[in-house]
């Protein structure tokens, strides 16, 4: 078996010369693991003697009173230890990740959406802890709800958080000049995280106060903080630890502390362990998603399709409290721009307080929504103008030396989405395959095809510049082994064997000899979000810094015992040259131990040249941008709505990739998950403000089938990032999400071959059959009116 | 009588015998035998992180089904073979040729769902040789197929495909392992085999598990108000999801003779209440071909290795896609109470939402379907918002008797997901018979259509898209019909076979 299984085996790029393997694509650090149902998660960890379980009782009102909260038949269920209520949180009872205070953990006396968590369950098994949550009497006394921004705005509901306003030049006036000028909105829907591991928390009380966490959580460091302010304690008694996640996308950043904090609290409580782990429904009832938004655009445009002026407004259903609403929505404005130049322009975000789920961090981060505005308008302009959208879309993409400058005022010092559309374009023989569909849709009376090519131009860094700073540990053993601790979280992305390939490369070690171990705020602490594509950024540059910190001792070492030169030391898969010799690597290290040197270091990084001011919207808030571009064919069911996507090219820019293949894995899976979000992704609010889809059976990811037919995803090459990042790589976790963009414009072009390309089909998102069948219809018995008007 | 069930893990024989009614295997495996391997992402059967392989044996050939633990009910396993993620490395602890390939094609990049993904993909290379179908169409629509019920919000499955296909190679040449422990398989389960009715108690409650129809008509008169389980794919979430305690529970798949399924000597083709959707389909997509692609993507995988078609009938859920199959296609349902038996047209036995035509102690014994009529024009359609693995929006399913004119001489046209319940369209059933398909038949059969239903409102369509789909797949039956069109209706499926001819 053994030797049958090597025949699968890919050649892995095993290089003798260390330099290539931070570049090669190891497998996955954790995928043998994964195969053999090995990889444990936070649910999986066998749990200590007496530990306890918790579930959660919420609430079935939008927005109430409670009147009274009957809990007695709760805590007669058999198995059942104790009900915890707001009354039980020694500290305080507050869990909002910008310090708010809007986001209590458990309600105190108003409830504000359907799903907030009312009070924990703490029960000798899961299933006692379930069975006694359904069985609470909460009376309620109903207040007012918001649901949506159509209901927020038209009540004037508050906002969630402040807005923002970017303005470069004089909008209104570059309108009021402009040659044509068109109004129209765009609505584009939330989406849930649907990380196939739920909300996981396993806290265990210690001595004096101290509690340690297994969370599945992309930020320790909160997630440690939450506990401490719940509990009332200092932040050194609590310790967090991450071995991975299964999935987050940013639905772990500060979802997590919910699950965290009421195993804590149960812990603390009760003095047992206590594991908390939602049930599907509950996690997607309980949860923020990404947000929503309603998007109203002025666009002023000339007869060549370059756009003059553009005035936009973001609207967002944020939910009942801030949580990341504020950064979010900045991110929507920093992105509605995507790879355009405006020449005049202002940007305002209405941040819109709802009684729904608190919407939170999402792949994107805000920035595919505002891309997604960037888009339509182009197409407005491509209809009004009768041009080829692609034409319109490198018009105005940014420049190189002038028509370089963001709305917030950065300058874009690398813009390459232009090459990379016209290289993508020639390679997927866009305007042949354009014209092939035109001539396919006279004749076909139910099925559509579509096409488009969309890039990307996405800010890497995160724009709350303090959080651009990272750290890690890395311990070397006698043996010569090697042990890697960083800040960051390992959730599906391959950060971890990022991680690893830089320490193999720097040390000359083969992938046996370095070990990654859990993420926990006691190795390092005060850390980032794992969030914002940073994850290899930053926590490479820490790597590297401590790595090198030891290297440089033992090349000072070396250099001394064996008299020569540092610049004659290096280390290599051979082992370390000194000189004429080639010493092996534990040799080295355990005379350096002998020699009494240290053989761990920290290390620390934070993003040189970013700066943003909020106040003025004016910055540096991305230290580089990453780029991309795709273009999606489609086939459209006329009589259904249905659709499927025939191909799909991606050209992406990865820098000087890490891991190519880890690298292209991030791009098809954030490519499918972006197309998801624009097609099938529906959530449905009834009008109580119940989530409706709160399952996977009523709530549909992309299968397996909905993955492209032809799908064609291509690193670009020989683009090393011009800023020194770690090995001049870019950053992938994000970008590429806004690639699912080309499916929805696709469909639009698809729809458009009804009106004979003369009207833009204004198609939102989700671009779902029903959605699909309206706007068709409305092609159909309109005739030409677009949900644009033109102003003259 | 017997009062345990025995079934392998592994190559560990267990009797239980002290087991609660609602029990799922996927809580045994974790809570109970530290098996974590599985895990549990949705609790409902959708996602498929918790994928075990069921070996049984199926006219006495050792067959393995993909199921999904965390809806499959414990006593289910007696006399089977389990095989879990952590049972299918090699004897040294070589990794299965699936497992390898996922490792080398980065089909892993979280790691939580790929277990039940590794499951699935073995329970495929240990049935359909898919290196004779590389590169084809064929290849590609049996790993979706096979994939449907298992979802990765990481890859976008494009490197699990990939590890598949290269799996299905690797296999094809040097055999695939578990496939080569048949022999030894087969051997122990028959020995399992005894003939018995089981009853198991608990403190919890009982479970009874007839050996026979007879014994369970016996069982069911006797306590009526049990529950009947077959596949458990909808009453798992009860248990699940609803959290609701099942004092008795009767199985129907334990009884030998409901498993039969075949076709009569005048052509009807007989489901017995035991036969699930993976065992019928064969003979069901010969006996419907029209149906074929819709039947396919009823629940997923999983769920129809698990979900019998009796069972999908008896549930009477206004949304289920068996039901307007049946019902267009003319069938009827045995049922039984006790020794009395009795016969009921399929469409007289839904009444209205959540009310059949069943007395208390009786129960489904099959499903006869007939043949479709010399020249029928048969068109089944399921709109859904995903295309795999999700609950219509509008289901409809057509069979057109055409007369040697090329008038409609009769219509039967079933709908789901149009009422409370599976129904027919009789307005327009009305509008075609007797006429010729012609546009004008079409349109006033379009017309009837949206006065025979008033469909509701919910998170899968709006009544006013649901009325809309109603009419335009008459369009779609109708398409092939007119003068001057393809043999076959364009679909997303087949544009381009039609296209081409």
């Amino acid at each position: 078996m053994v030797e049958q299984t090597t025949v699968l085996q890919q050649t892995e790029a095993q290089p003798k010369s260390p330099a290539g393997a931070a570049s090669s694509s190891l497998r996955h650090e954790s995928a043998h693991l994964h195969v053999a149902g090995d990889a444990r998660y936070v649910d999986d960890v066998p749990l200590p003697q007496g530990a306890v379980h918790v579930a959660l009782g919420l609430s079935s009102r939008a927005h109430a009173r409670i009147t009274h909260m009957g809990l007695d038949a709760v805590r007669a269920y058999p198995g059942v230890v104790c009900v915890l209520t707001a009354q039980d949180i020694p500290g305080h009872n507050q869990v909002s990740p910008v310090g708010a205070g809007d986001e209590p953990l458990l309600a105190e006396d108003t409830v504000f959406f359907c799903g907030q968590p009312l009070f924990a369950v703490v029960a000798q098994t899961r299933h006692a802890a379930r069975h006694a949550a359904v069985l609470a009497q909460v009376e309620y006394e109903d207040l007012p709800a918001i649901l949506n921004i159509e209901q927020a705005r038209a009540q004037g509901s508050p906002l969630v958080c402040r807005s923002l306003e970017m303005t470069r030049g004089d909008a209104p006036h570059a309108l009021a000049q402009a040659p044509h000028r068109l109004a129209g909105q765009l609505a584009v829907g939330g989406q849930e995280h649907f990380y196939l591991e739920g909300q996981a928390a396993l806290a265990w009380p210690g001595e004096d106060g101290e509690i340690r966490i297994c969370s599945s959580t992309q930020h320790p460091t909160e997630t440690q903080h939450m506990v401490a302010h719940i509990l009332g304690r200092p932040n050194n008694l609590v310790t967090v630890e991450v071995r991975r996640m299964g999935g987050g996308f940013g639905g772990k950043e500060t979802q997590a502390n919910i699950a965290a904090c009421l195993a804590a609290l149960a812990a603390e409580r009760t003095g047992k362990p206590a594991k908390l782990r939602m049930d599907r429904d509950d996690d997607m009832l309980v949860t923020g998603k990404r947000h929503d938004f309603v998007i109203d655009y002025d666009v002023g445009f000339n007869a060549q399709g370059h756009v003059l002026g553009v005035d936009m407004q973001l609207a967002a259903r944020c939910g009942w409290s801030a949580d990341l609403s504020g950064p979010v929505t900045d991110r929507a404005m920093f992105h509605a721009d995507n790879a355009y130049y405006y020449p005049d322009v202002r940007l305002r975000s209405i941040p819109l307080r709802t009684n729904t789920q608190s919407n939170t961090a999402f792949r994107g981060f805000g920035g595919p929504q505002g891309a997604a505005a960037a888009e339509r308008i182009m197409e407005e302009i491509a209809f009004a103008t009768g041009l080829d959208p692609l034409d319109v879309r490198l018009r105005n993409v940014y420049g190189t030396t002038d028509r370089n400058v963001t709305p917030y005022h950065m300058t874009v010092e690398d813009s390459i989405a232009g090459e990379i559309m016209t290289q993508l374009a020639a390679d997927c023989d866009y305007r042949k395959r354009r014209e092939q569909i035109r001539v396919f849709n006279r004749t076909s009376p139910h099925l559509r095809r579509g096409i488009a090519l969309t890039p990307v131009k996405f800010g890497i860094s995160f724009t709350a510049t303090h959080f651009n700073q990272a750290g890690a540990l890395v311990h070397v053993y006698t043996d010569g082994s090697v042990q890697v601790n960083h800040g960051g979280t390992e959730m599906g992305q391959g950060l971890h064997t990022k991680m690893v390939q830089i320490a193999m490369r720097e040390f000359g070690l083969s992938k046996e000899r370095v070990r990654i171990t859990a993420t926990t705020t006691g190795k390092v602490p005060n850390t980032s979000a794992t969030a914002a594509s940073s994850g290899a950024d930053l926590n490479g540059m820490a790597v590297l810094a401590a790595v090198r910190t030891i290297k440089d001792r033992l090349v000072a070492f070396a250099a001394d015992k064996w008299h020569v030169a540092p610049e004659q030391i290096r280390f290599t898969a051979d082992g370390v040259v000194v000189g004429a010799e080639v010493i092996p690597f534990a040799t080295l290290v355990n005379a350096a131990y002998m020699a009494r040197i240290s053989l761990s270091s920290t290390g620390f990084y934070k993003t040189p040249k970013i700066s943003w001011d909020g106040a003025t919207g004016r910055g540096r808030p991305f230290y580089y941008f990453a780029y991309g571009a795709a273009c999606a064919e489609v086939l459209v069911d006329l009589l259904t709505g249905e659709n499927r996507i025939e191909r799909v090219d991606i050209l992406h820019d990865a820098g000087q990739s890490l891991n190519p293949d880890i690298d292209i894995g991030q791009i098809e899976g954030g490519f499918v998950q972006g197309a998801g979000w624009l097609t099938m992704e529906e959530l449905f609010w009834d009008t109580a403000g119940r989530l409706r889809t709160h399952a996977p059976s009523t709530y549909k990811i992309p299968a397996c089938s909905d993955r492209p037919r032809i799908f064609n995803v291509k690193l670009l090459e020989n683009a090393p990032n011009r800023e020194e990042t770690i090995f001049r790589s870019k950053a992938v976790g994000e970008p590429p999400f806004v690639h699912g963009l080309a499916v929805l414009h696709a469909i639009s072009d698809a729809l458009a071959s009804l009106n004979d390309y003369r009207t833009c089909p204004g198609l939102n998102a989700p671009a779902t059959p029903e959605q699909i069948l309206r706007v068709a219809e409305r092609l159909r018995q309109q005739g030409g009116e677009t949900n644009a008007q033109v102003h003259a | 009588m017997r009062h345990h069930i025995s079934f392998y893990v592994g190559d560990t024989l267990h009797h239980l015998s002290d087991l609660p009614p609602e029990l799922t295997l996927l809580d045994w495996l974790r809570d109970q035998q530290g098996r974590t391997g599985t895990k549990e992402g949705c609790n409902e059967g959708d996602c498929g992180a918790c994928t075990v392989l069921v070996g049984r044996l199926e006219q006495g050939q050792l067959v393995w089904r993909a199921v999904n633990a965390c809806i499959h009910l414990m006593w289910m396993l007696d006399g089977a073979q389990l095989l879990t993620v952590e049972d299918i490395r090699g004897p040294d602890g070589a990794l299965h040729p699936v497992q390898q390939a996922m490792v080398d094609e980065h089909g892993s990049q979280c790691g939580f769902c790929t277990p039940g993904f590794v499951m699935s993909m073995v329970a495929l290379s240990t049935r359909a040789n898919l290196a004779e179908l590389e590169g084809t169409l064929d290849g590609e629509r049996v790993i979706n197929e096979a994939l449907a019920g298992n979802l990765c919000r990481c890859t976008g499955y494009a490197p699990i495909v990939r590890a598949m296909k290269k799996a299905a190679l690797y296999c094809a040449r040097n055999g695939e392992p578990i496939g080569a422990r048949t022999a030894e398989i087969t051997a122990r389960l028959r020995q399992l085999h005894d003939g018995q009715t089981v009853e198991l108690t608990s403190r919890e409650g009982r479970v009874t598990l007839p050996a026979s129809a007879n014994a369970l008509a016996t069982a069911y008169a006797a306590d009526p108000a049990a529950v009947l389980v077959a596949g458990g794919t909808d009453v798992g979430l009860w248990v699940t999801k609803r959290l609701r305690r099942l004092p008795h529970i009767i199985a129907v798949r334990s009884a030998q003779d409901l498993h039969q399924c075949g076709l009569r000597p005048d052509g009807a083709l007989w489901i017995g209440a035991a036969v699930t959707y993976s065992e019928a389909m064969p003979l069901l997509v010969a006996h419907l071909p029209a149906a074929e692609d819709t039947l396919r993507r009823i629940g997923s995988t999983q769920v129809r290795n698990a979900a019998t078609v009796c069972g999908n009938i008896g549930n009477a859920s206004p949304i289920g896609d068996g039901p307007p199959i049946f019902m267009a296609a003319g069938a009827e349902l045995h049922l039984r109470c006790a020794q009395e038996r009795r016969v009921v047209p399929l469409e007289d036995f839904f009444l209205d939402y959540g009310k059949q035509d069943i007395r208390p102690g009786e129960f489904i014994e099959g499903v006869l379907v007939p043949p479709l009529a010399q020249g029928s024009v048969c068109g089944v359609y399921k709109v859904s918002k995903r295309f795999d693995q999700d609950i219509s929006a509008v289901m409809g399913a057509f069979v057109l008797r055409m007369g040697a004119d090329g008038t409609i001489q009769d219509a039967r046209l079933a709908y789901g997901g149009m009422a409370g319940i599976p129904r027919r369209a009789s307005g327009a059933e009305a509008a075609m018979r007797g006429q010729p398909a012609t546009q004008a038949t079409l349109y006033a059969a379009q017309a009837a259509v949206k006065e025979d239903f008033t469909p509701l409102s919910d998170m899968r369509a709006s009544a006013w898209y649901r009325t809309t789909v109603a009419a335009n797949l008459l369009a779609r039956l109708f398409e092939p019909l007119m003068p001057g069109s393809p043999p076959a209706a364009q679909t997303l499926q087949n544009w381009q076979e039609v296209a081409h001819g």
